[in-house]
């Protein structure tokens, strides 16, 4: 049997920690043995504002934070053989692995050998009679539209002697699949293993989800180190076991409670989790408690993957319109609901062409819905914000809107204050279930 | 048969939610093996429906995971568009999991005692 390989994780999402995955790195190389370091800043949206930022901008359109992520980790990852694999490329893979390159020199380092993976943008083939729109087929301005890759792509950059595979939209499960179908060899149809290596890929993509993050409960689910959490390793061996590890020397923590809680993380049904190389079923899978922060995962079982592949379709949203106000002190939430009231009268007029919701924040918000049909506790004195949320598709009715929370401070209850008001374009989303025909995957090593 | 303890989820079961569109999940699980059934027997669909019936859930299904000591709910149409059409500030629904949680249970006194010390066993002290 082939040796395990150690995956690790230095991001789940763009806008995640920059100090994170030199820890990481320092301890893949201290573990010895093959590894592999994976990158997931990709959301829903971000690949559409990528594709906003290119307009008219070679140079733009990929992870803004790349060159911060891959500097403290580019050398030691280049001197030890642990290849980069990462969804960093977002609308424009030829951009990032350029800025890779030119990192790479800036850094006295000899130049890597770069891949980039493209063929996810779906534009060209949407009007094709064999796509299928879930949802219903959009209206509007598309922006973005790209199909959700899989990983043997990957595997095959990496047999190409790539150190860095730059992505666009992939399956994020397949950033660490990828690695693992080059190391071990495995085949399309060997769906447990395929089936194990996407739940080892599922456990790292959102990061520290699976080693402390999104999950302390003070008292209840204590986790040590907050400001430090360590970033999420997995060992996989050549037969599908999974071993959850972190970072050494950081804070965090791995138990059975944060692995289970991220193998369910976006599952729907547990039989059938649907990525390009193989649908994933949970239902056997078995968590086991080895030692500190380490988490053995078991019984991964995979079915035939989809003939379709699923693409995230961005449109033009609109606008929306936010702005805030605080009230404070005596009768503090009988002014917030005054204030509120006054901005529901004010922005009757405005009829359909504006969608808006009031919350106050210390009394109904987040678990309300948009029309406050779970309505507010009755608290008179405290700390309260009235938020007003509006969208329009005119950006000056959405402006209109925002002004009138401005208004409240001269024109509102008492001892209203700190207001904020901004105004954003809306991203829209929908899918489409495109046939695989359609879709040609193309790995291309620079220069 | 010892008392039994009406008590939030909370007191029983830690939960997580994710989001894809307009859906949300949220998995609930116990902590620890013995609080696993209560799940099963009374965090019902029906009564997770009720609970977001200010947002009209169209449907909610239940998954069960008893060697994870937890269940799937998956509840469509309660995220008012999702991230990318809610004017709420939470269009993700990441805080919802603690709005499950509120869902009042009734636990038999030994398995309060076994949960709390499976809590207490893995207490940090600050």
């Amino acid at each position: 049997m082939a040796r395990p390989l150690l995956i690790g994780n230095g991001a789940g999402f763009s806008g995640d920690r920059l100090d994170v995955a030199l820890p990481v790195v320092r301890t893949l190389i201290a573990r010895g043995g093959p590894a592999a370091m994976t990158f997931e800043t990709l959301a829903e949206r971000t690949l559409a504002l990528g594709v906003l930022a290119r307009r008219g901008n070679d140079d733009a359109g990929y992870e803004p934070m790349l060159l911060p992520l891959l500097r403290p980790v580019l050398g030691p990852c280049l001197g030890h053989g642990i290849p980069i694999i990462g969804n960093f490329g977002a609308a424009n893979p030829r951009g990032a692995a350029a800025a890779i390159a030119r990192l790479a020199s800036e850094l006295g380092l000899r130049t890597p050998r770069i891949a980039v993976l493209e063929g996810d943008d779906v534009r060209a083939v949407l009007d094709e009679p064999s796509v299928l729109w879930p949802e219903g087929r959009p209206t509007g301005e598309i922006v973005a539209a790209n199909a959700y890759l899989g990983a043997f792509p990957i595997a095959e950059a990496l047999a190409d002697g790539a150190e860095i595979v730059v992505t666009g939209r992939i399956a994020d499960p397949a950033l660490a699949l990828g690695p693992l179908i080059h190391h071990f060899g495995w085949a399309a149809g060997e769906h447990d293993r395929l089936a194990s290596g996407t739940l080892a890929g599922h456990l790292l993509e959102c990061g520290a989800q699976v080693t402390g993050g999104y999950f302390a409960d003070p008292g209840v689910k204590d986790v040590p180190g907050t400001e430090r959490l360590g970033f999420p390793i997995a060992e996989v061996t050549e037969d599908g076991v999974i071993t959850v590890t972190k970072a050494d020397d950081t804070g965090g923590l791995v138990d059975r409670r944060t692995v289970t809680e991220q193998i369910l993380y976006e599952i729907h049904d547990p039989a059938a989790y649907l990525t390009p190389d193989v649908t994933l079923d949970v239902t056997e899978v078995r968590v086991a408690e080895l030692g500190s922060d380490q988490v053995r995962v078991t019984g991964a079982r995979g079915r035939p993957a989809p003939d379709t592949l699923k693409a995230t379709v961005s449109l033009s949203g609109g606008f929306l319109a936010e702005g805030e106000i605080s009230y404070a002190g005596p009768n503090a939430g009988a002014r917030a609901r005054l204030a509120s009231d006054t901005l529901r009268k004010r922005l009757a007029p405005a009829g359909n062409s504006v969608r808006s919701r009031i919350d106050i924040l210390g009394l109904q918000a987040v678990f309300d819905s948009d029309d406050a049909a779970r309505g507010a506790r009755a608290v008179e004195d405290g700390e309260f914000r009235v938020r007003l949320a509006a969208a329009s598709p005119d950006r000056a009715a959405a402006e209109e809107a925002a002004r009138e929370v401005l208004h409240l401070y001269c024109t509102g209850p008492a001892g209203g204050g700190g207001v904020r008001v901004s105004v954003t374009p809306r991203i829209a989303t929908t899918s489409a279930l495109i046939p695989r025909s359609l879709v040609t995957p193309r790995v291309s090593l620079l220069p | 048969m010892s008392e039994a303890f009406t008590v939030p989820l909370h007191a029983i079961a830690h939960a997580r939610t994710g989001d894809k569109g307009n859906r949300l999940n949220c998995a609930v699980i116990a902590h620890a093996a013995e609080a696993y059934p209560l799940l099963a027997e009374q965090v019902t669909e029906a009564r997770v429906a009720a609970l977001f019936a200010h947002r009209r859930p169209s449907q909610v299904a239940r998954y069960l995971l008893p060697n994870l000591w937890a269940i799937n709910l998956v509840i469509d149409d309660v995220l008012e568009g999702g991230v990318n059409g809610s004017l709420g500030l939470d269009g993700h629904g990441k805080t919802l999991s603690f709005l499950v949680l509120t869902l009042p249970v009734t636990v038999p006194g030994e398995v309060l005692a076994l949960v709390r010390s499976a809590i207490g066993a893995r207490a940090i002290s600050v």
